[in-house]
């Protein structure tokens, strides 16, 4: 059984809690004095990692765990609380502010970083809470021609470099075994993320964080999808009140319903 | 002697910046968050007897495990109702 050596990547985006605004020009959202935070199933995926290793469930053990993460300056933020949660080091992309990847860019970028790191197993969200695409995984799986096991709800490790992964899907679970290597995207239920504490912020500046470029990696920030409008959601319409049974008959015909 | 066991102050004072930290996202906002903490510490800041200390530092504790977990299970919750068609 061979040693895993994890690669996790992590993306910032604005944080769960916070009510996205439109732009003015109607390109995107408002991002500027949002508040952000780690994609919330990047902490599922960064939690798993730290626990295959705590918990020794690979009979292999587990050799490295590297957070990786592409995007501005302060996404640094984002791989000191990964590295706080447990990974070992942190690798940074940087891409300027205001610019953003689209998944089939990321997922070339981390293919490279892949052969790079010598990874043998990609534990990523299944999907970002920005973009909602949900594509990356599959793509860097195919990029690399590995097999793939998306929306995690459980991961377990057997003899001969097998994992057996329980994934959620439509109205029920289906289970899926592969060897390694291997890509798993994360799902809701596979984990209770722990809270990156404030020690553990601080001793997790210690810890290697190194500072790459897409052009390092031969990669430029192509656009194949264009965005021409984003705009809120109607807003919703209130409801009415009705009198008695007959309003409600009223009311139904008026709107017909019958 | 004004603190008679140092180990113990600092330990109180290492939860206290904790629980500040956590703080910061509590629901209710910071500003409603700090001055409770402050209260509840400082209510208790007489205190000499180290086993009451101890246990001062044992709920504190508690506390900050009963934050982490009402701040897990906000999360899920909203991403639950995002993402699960039949939440």
């Amino acid at each position: 059984m061979s040693a895993l050596r994890i690669l996790v990547p992590v993306k910032r985006v604005i944080d769960y809690a916070v009510k996205p605004r439109v732009n003015k020009a109607q390109t995107g959202v408002e991002t500027a004095g949002v508040k952000h935070s780690m994609n919330p199933f990047d902490d599922l995926s960064v939690e798993e990692s730290v626990r295959i290793r705590e918990k020794k469930r690979a009979p292999g053990g587990v050799e490295d765990i590297c957070a990786f993460s592409a995007g501005p300056p302060k996404a640094q933020e984002i791989l000191r609380t990964a590295m706080a949660m447990g990974a070992d080091r942190g690798i940074h992309v940087e891409i300027k502010d205001g610019e953003e990847l689209e998944p089939l860019t990321v997922a070339k970028l981390l293919k490279k970083s892949v052969e790079e790191q010598k990874s043998n197993l990609v534990i990523l969200g299944k999907q970002s809470i920005d973009d909602d695409a949900g594509q990356t995984g599959q793509m860097l799986a195919g990029l690399l021609n590995w097999p793939q096991a998306t929306q995690a709800s459980k991961i377990e490790f057997g003899e001969n470099d097998s994992v057996t992964v329980t994934k959620e899907i439509d109205g029920g679970v289906e289970t899926v075994r592969a060897k390694l290597p291997m890509v798993i995207t994360t799902d809701l239920r596979l984990n209770t993320p722990r809270y990156a504490t404030l020690p553990n912020i601080m001793k997790a500046k210690k810890k290697k964080l190194d500072k790459k470029t897409l052009e390092d990696y031969g990669l430029t920030n192509d656009k194949r999808l264009k965005v021409l409008k984003v705009t809120e959601p109607p807003q919703r319409q209130g409801g009415g009140k009705v009198e008695d049974v007959d309003g409600l008959i009223g009311k139904l015909k008026e709107l017909g319903a019958l | 002697m004004m603190h008679p066991n140092a180990e113990l102050r600092r330990q109180v004072i290492a939860i206290y910046k904790e629980l500040l930290y956590l703080g910061r996202e509590y629901p209710l906002g910071y500003g409603y968050f700090r001055p409770r903490l402050h209260k509840a510490f400082m209510s208790r800041a007489a205190e000499r007897d180290e086993d009451k200390i101890r246990a001062g530092i044992k709920q504190a504790e508690y506390v900050k495990k009963e934050i982490e977990a009402l701040y897990y299970l906000k999360r899920y919750r909203a991403l639950r109702k995002r993402y699960d068609s039949d939440a």
